[in-house]
């Protein structure tokens, strides 16, 4: 009783965020109801009986999932009412396409028995006697050891993946660059040089630098090992 | 009426499925919004698998839903890391613009 009570509360404030979630017009206002839809998401899985997994919702969905989108929602500068162009025209496209793949799920809902032996084919039947968690875990390290494996290698590799694709490399320090160093272009030019010129007259004389394709983030920092003997003026575009 | 089965389970993510389709085209412009219907719709197959492990009394499906939450959490880090360094480079995040692809 109590609990059917709950589950249609728990279940209509899901939908009615669901529905928040999608028109919602500003996308921070759909991060928040995104949130409060796991939360009763969570709440319908305490229903159901999975502790466990309910727990997991709230502490990976609305813990790191939401707060990620929600960082981003704030962090990018978006105009969003530019965004919202053409949300009357898509409407009604989306509506039929919904309303039939509700059709579709209804028929099948409609059509669908389970089977009589169900009871029989359970792969790992739920032990009485343990909490759900302890449930979990004695099937899931044991028989399923390779997919959990799996799962943390996908983790794994979304982790790198995230940090490759956002890191910046600034060129904060100076470093050595042996490879510049080693390929640079050296050549010995004969040069008549008048009787008596001291190196303060010539000056020293360097080659030219090399016609090299500049990088367009960094525009001044492969240039400066090219005129050290120029006086201080190749300094200037390090500060 | 109040008494809570498989099919009010199966109805509810059938709801939630659908709203996430449906969320996908009514933001056709806003990645975002898309992202997150994205993980509405796998929100609604975790209520199934969890609503059939529930009525069968079988570990397998929370189990699975389990993987379904990684598999959503490593998306959701990938697509918005994909969606900041697009923003950074284009200065927009609208479906219709990136066609940098097409021939």
């Amino acid at each position: 009783m109590i609990a059917g009570l709950a589950f249609y509360a728990f279940a209509a404030v899901l939908i009615a965020s669901a529905v928040m979630v999608v028109t919602s017009r500003n996308p921070v206002h759909s991060v928040l109801f995104l949130i409060l839809g796991f939360f009763n998401a969570a709440a319908l899985f305490l229903l159901a009986g999975a502790e466990f997994l309910a727990m997991i919702l709230v502490i990976v969905y609305v813990g790191a999932v939401a707060v990620l989108f929600l960082f981003v929602v704030m962090m990018l500068d978006i105009d969003f009412a530019q965004l919202r162009q053409g949300f009357q025209r898509y409407a009604p496209v989306g509506a039929v396409i919904g309303g039939i793949l509700l059709l579709e799920l209804l028929f099948v809902f409609g059509a669908w028995q389970s089977s009589g032996q169900a009871g029989v084919l359970r792969l790992n039947p739920v032990a009485g006697d343990v909490q759900n968690t302890v449930a979990i875990g004695r099937v899931l390290y044991t028989e399923y050891v390779f997919l959990f494996q799996a799962a943390g290698f996908i983790l794994l590799v979304a982790m790198i993946g995230a940090i490759v694709l956002t890191h910046r490399d600034r060129a904060r320090s100076k470093r050595q660059d042996i490879t510049a160093q080693v390929t640079r272009r050296t050549q010995l030019d004969m040069a008549s040089v008048p009787v008596g010129a001291s190196i303060g007259q010539l000056g020293i004389l360097r080659p030219l630098p090399p016609e090299e394709p500049k990088p367009k983030a960094v525009a001044h920092g492969h240039q400066g090992h090219d005129d050290h003997g120029h006086g201080g003026h190749g300094h200037g575009g390090h500060h | 009426m109040l008494e809570i089965g498989l099919g009010h389970y199966l109805t509810v993510g059938a709801i939630l499925f659908v709203l996430g389709v449906f969320g996908i085209f009514l933001n056709r412009k806003n990645i975002i919004v898309i992202l997150m219907s994205i993980e509405l719709i796998l929100l609604s197959v975790n209520l199934n698998l969890v609503a059939f492990s529930s009525n069968l009394g079988d570990l397998t499906g929370q189990i699975f839903a389990m993987f379904i939450l990684t598999v959503a959490a490593a998306e959701a880090a990938i697509g918005l890391a994909i969606v900041v360094i697009y923003f950074r480079n284009r200065g927009s995040i609208e479906v219709e613009d990136v066609s940098t692809l097409k021939g």
